[in-house]
């Protein structure tokens, strides 16, 4: 079937097999960020934004973005290298592997609320599954990540 | 992860009704559930372009499209304004954000999952399903029914005053519940919902505890009337204990006004 798709910002029209999801076809395009974690819609690895929300690549069907706008990490590369700055000064990035869909999901967030609790921002993120921090550190990165952002606009 | 020859974004309802009367093809809510299946379907049906994606209301009623999705549920301000915070405690621990952009409500109640957090409160309240072939079924009566080949289209909530509220126990957040309560009084009337047992959700009705005596005696009801099972989450025995004390919980939040 035939399906356009606008990713991080170009136009694609292409032919894909019905059962194929989102997250084959992005990396059928280039984007190798977009990552299979747990194959069960559970540890958010595979996060990018459609129009503009964090959804599951790995679950959503590619032909359902018919006619929509996917933006992959690789689309937001100043504002991911902006954040990950701030994640590598608390050692919040270890193995790395978890870190392409935690990112997409921070950069949402920032979209999304504004002046975030530190209970907002752990529910926000419950969806994206790390195994080396603990989150400790993750979370202190995203508290001065926000800061950082407020002291800029400010 | 399941196989298809073909893919159709329905046109109208009787488009998708038709379609799904075929044993092999199927209606894809948000997919999240469905992917963990390996079955071959001929067609997977789409209900996006039907518009049943919105939160509508009415003076008497929300009607809620059956493709809208758990996160829209958890963020609404007119669900929130006329329930508190129980569309938000339902959904708020189901898995993550990204999951639920995706997950759909529709997707939700054909599943009658026995774990369901949202059959159980929805049960709580006064709503019905409206399903492409048969018409307005109250949920209560759905959640008894076998899997069949109708379509749901649109949920139906009253807007009657009913008050709510929803306790749901979990081993971790984000897991699925070992045992959820919701409680909700109208008229003097309270209806307890217990779901998660692990079976589909069952509701009991009971006139409104006045005194702790009374409540006490509702729990002890509620542990003894409703069955219970055991599986990875929890014993039978566990379940029915705790059932009288998220029964309690529940009821006693309503009493004091801070329900959902």
């Amino acid at each position: 079937m035939l399906i356009t798709v606008t990713i991080n910002g170009k136009k694609y029209t292409d032919e894909i097999a019905p059962d194929m999801v989102l997250l084959d076809y992005l990396r059928q395009k280039g984007c190798y960020s977009v990552k299979r974690g747990c194959e069960t819609s559970n540890c958010g690895l595979c996060t990018v934004h459609l129009d503009g929300k964090p959804i599951l690549s790995c679950s959503y069907l590619a032909a359902r973005a018919d006619g929509h706008s996917v933006t992959t990490l690789e689309g937001l590369q100043e504002e991911a290298a902006e954040f990950g700055a701030f994640l590598a000064d608390q050692g919040g990035e270890q193995c790395g592997f978890c870190s392409p869909g935690f990112i997409m999901n921070v950069l949402a967030m920032v979209r999304e609320l504004k002046d975030p609790t530190e209970a907002e921002i752990q529910e926000y993120l419950s969806g994206n599954l790390c195994r080396c921090t603990g989150y400790q550190s993750q979370l202190r990165a995203v508290k001065n990540y926000l800061a950082h952002k407020q002291e800029v606009q400010s | 992860m399941f196989t298809a020859q073909q893919y159709v974004k329905a046109a109208t309802l009787q488009e998708a009704y038709e379609l799904n009367q075929k044993r092999n093809n199927a209606i894809v809510g948000g997919g999240c559930w469905m992917k963990m299946n390996r079955r071959r379907y001929q067609t997977l049906i789409d209900l996006s372009g039907l518009g049943l994606d919105k939160i509508e209301k009415t003076p008497e009623e929300f009607v809620l499209g059956a493709m809208v999705t758990l996160r829209q549920l958890e963020t609404s301000l007119e669900l929130k304004e006329a329930f508190g915070n129980g569309f938000y405690e339902i959904t708020r621990h189901i898995v993550g954000v990204q999951f639920r952009n995706c997950a759909t409500l529709g997707g939700s109640l054909v599943s009658r999952f026995g774990f369901s957090d949202i059959l159980t409160f929805l049960m709580a309240l006064d709503c019905q399903v409206e399903l492409a072939h048969a018409g307005l079924v109250s949920l209560e009566e759905y959640a008894k029914m076998p899997y069949d080949n109708d379509v749901l289209a649109k949920v139906h909530i009253a807007v009657n005053g009913r008050r709510a509220a929803y306790e749901s126990l979990r081993q971790s957040a984000t897991d699925i519940p070992v045992l959820t309560c919701a409680a909700s009084v109208l008229n003097g009337t309270l209806r307890v919902v217990v779901g998660a047992r692990p079976m589909r959700a069952v509701a009991l009705e009971f006139s409104f505890p006045e005194t702790d005596e009374a409540l006490a005696e509702i729990c002890r009801q509620v542990e003894e009337t409703v069955q219970f099972g055991s599986n990875l989450r929890g014993s039978k025995e566990y379940r029915c204990r705790m059932a009288g004390v998220l029964c309690r919980r529940a009821v006693c939040s309503l009493k004091e006004g801070t329900s959902c």
